[in-house]
């Protein structure tokens, strides 16, 4: 027997995958957030051979493929590198719309660090100096996020 | 025509249930830091890159993009490989096939998992159909716990004969500093411990664990200059079954297994692989595995397994010994459990493997197990085939 699929109605089965995760930060990782946290600083790490900053911090340089060791503090304070305002509704955003994804070269870093601005968005450009707004010591978990935003200056 | 290759270097983590001072990449680094020194290597001495684990467990999608900085792979070619509990061995014979085809000279093979970050079984299930199999028989007891049932019906084989297999393996681990569980346990205790699934109870199976492996592959001609004694590939295999666990014919022993290593043991020209394979490194996850797989590879007859084992034949000392690191069921971080097989192997050929040593290893086979029933095997030697 053929079975004419145009009479079989096509059946769906819903489904949702819940795998709970626990990742480890580690111990370069965990010595940034809990900068964070605890200090309200920023701090990175600097490759002894190639003298590249790193924020986040992290064990080994990438190009070089040498451990890193030295941690360095970087300033709360740097320069927009690249940004864009997000104007739609996601539920994996971290904030209400509108608010931009900008990355933000720290004075002292050699690389730009992800994050976000949610104040004074018309005054965006590339270039334009930004300081990291904590949230109050009571609210830090040892997140990325207790840097709340970036604010313009 | 294929041309000869060889593993040069090995580097293996200190496998542990939790890594909580390095995250995923960082214990990449770890590893491949370890094989790089073995061959007194640099990473920008490699060519190409393959790696593997399962993304569930990690929630890790695109490792080969994501791990570069641990792995060594920054402007390099690297290439992600996955194929469940198997993806160590795959990542290996993958890395085999590069060196082979003549366009790489030396190709490092990473495998990884961080099992410490997810629920494993709500993570393995996801390997399995979602419409048909996934509620029932996934994950990895139910399918075996068949399949021990079936063999000990078959054979007459009892929970105790299996306990033997868990005893040995936990016994070799202690002389394996890598090793993650390194506890001695006697027969009764694995009797006493808990039933999961008839017949599997706790101490029958595999832990969770954090580790990572890497191994180095070298084309003929670069090998030797590399490694005073490298491990050559004298053959592989793989087969891939069933996608249904209902397909399976768990009378028949495991099929792909059979097939795979009937395929190895031609290309190497063995006959008598218990007379001729000098150690063997068996992906075996649970404790029942040692009793029939061994009989699926041809070290003796169906049915034959109980006896084999309690004669001492797998023991170090014995005919073929078995699993000299402690094996899947003292150490199991998923994607890099089959890798370690075929770097545990390579250690034995190349007389590095310290206290787990065999005497005298001219050739090592290694197994990889994972899926719905699946099998990778490699053959190595010491004499460049
Ligand atoms: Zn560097």
């Amino acid at each position: 027997m053929t079975v004419n699929l145009n009479q079989v109605e096509s059946l769906t089965l819903q489904g949702q995958i819940a795998v709970p995760y626990t990742w480890w930060v580690g111990r370069v990782g965990s010595r940034f957030l809990i900068a964070l946290r605890d200090e309200a600083k920023i701090i990175g790490n600097r490759c002894n051979r190639c003298n590249t900053v790193y924020v986040p911090p992290r064990g080994n340089c990438g190009s070089c493929f040498e451990d890193i060791d030295q941690f360095v503090e970087v300033s709360n304070e740097g320069v927009v590198s690249a940004y864009t305002v997000v104007r739609f509704k996601y539920p994996l955003q971290p904030v209400d719309t509108p608010f931009a994804y900008a990355l933000i070269h720290l004075d002292g870093a050699d690389v730009s660090l992800a994050h976000i601005i949610k104040a004074d968005l018309d005054k965006l450009k590339n270039g334009v100096r930004v300081r990291a707004l904590f949230k109050e010591r009571s609210e830090r978990t040892g997140h990325i996020l207790d840097i709340d935003s970036f604010q313009i200056i | 025509m294929a041309r000869r290759v060889a593993i040069v270097g090995t580097g293996q983590t200190d496998h542990r249930s939790h890594r909580p001072d390095v995250n995923g990449r960082e214990m990449i680094y770890e590893a491949v830091k370890r094989a790089l020194d073995d061959c007194q290597l640099s990473i920008h001495d490699i060519d190409a890159i393959i790696i593997g684990n399962m993304d569930h467990f990690e929630s890790i999608n695109y490792v080969d993009t994501w791990s570069v900085e641990g792995s060594g792979a920054v402007m390099k070619p690297i290439m992600k490989v996955t194929t469940g509990g198997t993806t160590g061995a795959s990542v290996a014979i993958a890395a085999y096939y590069h060196v082979a085809s003549g366009f790489f000279d030396k190709v490092l093979a990473i495998g990884w998992e961080k099992n410490s970050e997810s629920d494993t079984t709500a993570a393995i299930i996801t390997c399995s159909d979602p419409v048909w199999d996934r509620a029932f028989y996934s994950g990895a007891i139910p399918s075996l716990a068949t399949e021990a049932s079936a063999y000990m019906k078959q054979y007459g084989a009892t929970q105790e004969d299996a306990a033997r297999v868990a005893v040995r393996d936990r016994t070799n681990a202690l002389s394996n500093p890598h090793a993650h569980l390194r506890k001695p346990i006697t027969i009764e205790d694995v009797m006493a411990s808990p039933m999961l699934a008839y017949p599997i109870k706790l101490l029958d199976v595999c832990p969770r664990t954090d580790g990572a492996a890497a191994v180095v592959f070298a084309a003929d001609g670069v090998a030797q200059k590399i490694a005073p004694k490298p491990a050559w590939i004298r053959a592989c295999a793989a087969r891939h079954t069933y996608s249904w666990f209902g397909d399976v014919d768990y009378n028949a022993g495991l099929l792909s297994l059979q097939r795979a290593s009937k395929e190895a043991y031609q290309r190497a020209g063995i006959r008598e692989p218990a007379d001729e394979i000098d150690v063997a490194e068996l992906y075996l996850p649970y404790s029942y595995a040692g009793l029939k797989w061994i009989e699926d590879l041809g070290f003796c007859g169906p049915g034959e397994g109980p006896g084999f084992i309690r004669d001492g034949h797998t023991d170090m000392g014995g005919k073929i010994p078995v699993n000299p690191s402690g094996g899947v069921i003292s150490t199991n971080c998923i994607g890099a459990t089959a890798l370690l097989r075929v770097a545990e192997a390579a250690m034995q050929v190349m007389g590095k493997a310290g206290q787990r040593q065999v005497p005298d290893v001219e050739v090592a086979l290694a197994t990889g197990f994972g899926g719905c029933f699946w099998s990778d095997v490699l053959i190595l030697g010491k004499a460049r085939p």
